[in-house]
């Protein structure tokens, strides 16, 4: 059954569903209803909720609850994540399941505490140190708030590792319908031996991100690599919208694409063939489902709540064989469906080619 | 059937309730909804506003550029959503607070003395169903019937006893939209 709930509270009830039983965070706009939410349900379902004292003791307290194999989720705003990188770093390297919820707000520095993706760099890039990303998803409605949220759990545990769903603050205030989809989860993971559980009648497991011999950490790293390369095979995912016949095609992500795609309706009705490749997942990046659009696509407009980040994954991409223009908002502004329009009419197409102009 | 509305006031005035109750009666006859709310650094007695859309449709954009109709609680609000609703929309005025008059000639404007019959029912605060009332009988997105049923949803099982004053709120916010003069109704 649907039921109206806003974005924030829909990623707690969906970690709930998920088996998650361990919340530490700490409170910062515009994410802090997701925290008030659980400190509310966990206790009902025999959780933990823990307000702990800063956003670098939350992500410590999750490297200690995914060392026991227990779900365990964290969240916060895009100043917060900043703060957590050092911990997000370690659990990579410890290869610990975890899920951390970036409802990212207007940045650089304290920034504000409107909506924005300014922090697709930091998430799709790793963001603190060492080699090594985290899986990304990127939810546009609420309903995928619930769904992703689900899936970052299996993913998390199947891959060993954090995996990131990253929303804005659009998204965790707005309220629709939802329905949480508990048939979805994966059934047959593996159980967590590594676990460190107590060690009575079993060889000890160590949890460790130290090797101060070189040989054995560049095994682990080109262990993590091969990691990696299994997830860009099997993982990445993108929702296509109208690209068929598109002449442009938008690259959005989020919110964001939500409103590009009335854009994309509005330019359809004016004749513009205008279609829209959105990544569902940001890393792995689904490079192959822009680059399928190419054969008949004349020029991309990335659009991001940003100065431009999934653009260079967009270029990439791409590979120089369409022009890749850009449009963005900062600071917490949310562009308008009339304001992608009209770069969409600038960049033209084949019924709009007195609009060229140069890239 | 697509539609999109802004409900605009002070905080405190069931602004955001309001605009959850016209969602949840959409969900409820199934409809796809969708609520934002403008959020910040706000308080009590400040401003607050919500965009909410029923549509037989996906929906796109959340946000709304141009709404087709405006719910104005209160004289900022008017100052700022005014211009942007779109030509032959409508805006739904409480004309208890509101006392600036529509500049607009190109949308319908209807004048709701939304407080002055919230006080006479004895309760100020249903106010905001009385604007919800006109607002459903000038448009029809969703039954009044549902709406308050969503109502009954959202709050508590305590409170459930403050549905009958809100219906009648409603019902009398429908009239007065209708045509009917306030004093004929409240008698």
């Amino acid at each position: 059954m649907k039921v109206l709930m806003k974005g924030n509270e829909v990623i707690g009830e969906a970690a709930i569903k998920a088996g998650c039983r361990y919340f530490f965070g700490y409170p910062i706009t515009p994410q802090s209803e997701l925290p008030e939410f659980l400190a509310k349900k966990m206790p009902e379902v025999g959780g933990v909720f823990l307000q702990a004292e800063s956003e670098v003791a939350a992500i410590n307290m999750v490297y200690g609850a995914a060392g026991t194999g227990a779900r365990v989720m964290t969240s916060s705003s895009s100043p917060g994540i900043s703060l957590k990188q050092e911990g997000i770093s370690y659990l990579t390297a410890a290869e610990l399941p975890c899920v951390i919820v970036n409802v990212m707000r207007g940045g650089p520095g304290l920034g504000g505490i409107q909506p924005s993706q300014s922090d697709y760099f930091q998430a799709t890039r790793g963001g603190g140190h060492g080699d090594y990303q985290n899986i990304v998803l990127a939810p546009s409605s609420v309903q995928e708030l619930a769904d992703f949220t689900m899936k970052a759990f299996d993913l998390a545990d199947y891959y060993h590792m954090p995996v990131m769903v990253l929303g804005d603050g659009a998204m965790g205030q707005m309220m629709e319908a939802v329905e949480f989809k508990e048939e979805n989860l994966c059934s047959s993971l593996p159980e967590k031996t590594w676990a460190t559980t107590g060690c009575s009648g079993r060889e000890r497991n160590i949890i460790n991100t130290l090797y101060l011999n070189p040989d054995l950490l560049e095994e682990h790293n080109k262990h993590l690599q091969q990691k990696y390369e299994q997830i860009k095979n099997n993982e990445s995912r993108a929702e296509t919208y109208l690209t068929q016949d598109a002449e442009i095609i938008i690259t959005a992500f989020g919110t964001t694409a939500r409103i590009a795609s009335s854009a994309v309706d509005s330019a359809r009705a004016m004749g513009i063939k205008a279609g829209m490749v959105r990544p569902m997942t940001l890393w792995p990046f689904p490079s192959s489902a822009i680059r399928e659009t190419l054969t008949h696509c004349r020029s991309i407009l990335d659009v991001e709540m940003n100065a431009g980040q999934m653009l260079d994954d967009v270029r990439l991409a791409v590979e120089g064989k369409a022009p890749v223009y850009f449009y963005g908002r900062t600071g917490g502004i949310v562009p308008k469906a009339s304001e992608i329009l009209e770069e969409i009419k600038k960049i033209g197409g084949i019924s709009y080619e007195s609009h060229l102009r140069q890239a | 059937m697509h539609f999109e509305s802004v409900i605009a006031g002070f905080g405190g005035q069931g602004v955001l309730l309001t605009g959850q109750i016209i969602a949840y009666a959409g969900l409820m006859e199934d409809k796809h909804v969708s609520w934002i709310p403008s959020y910040g650094p706000e308080m009590r007695g400040g401003t607050a506003n919500c965009s909410v859309i029923v549509s037989d449709n996906k929906i796109g954009s959340p946000m709304v550029e141009e709404p087709g109709v405006a719910l104005i609680f209160n004289e900022p609000s008017m100052e700022k959503f005014e211009q942007q609703v779109r030509p032959g929309g409508i805006m739904v005025v409480n004309s208890s607070i509101v006392e600036k008059k529509v500049s607009r000639k190109d949308i319908h404007v209807y004048d709701i003395p939304a407080g002055k019959i919230a006080k006479q029912l004895g309760n100020e605060r249903v106010a905001n169903m009385v604007m919800l009332g006109a607002y459903l009988e000038l448009t029809g997105v969703v039954s009044t019937e549902s709406a308050i049923n969503a109502l009954g949803k959202i709050i508590s099982k305590k409170k459930q006893s403050i549905l009958e004053i809100n219906k009648k709120a409603a019902e009398i916010g429908a009239s007065v939209a209708a045509g009917y003069s306030v004093d004929s109704l409240l008698g």
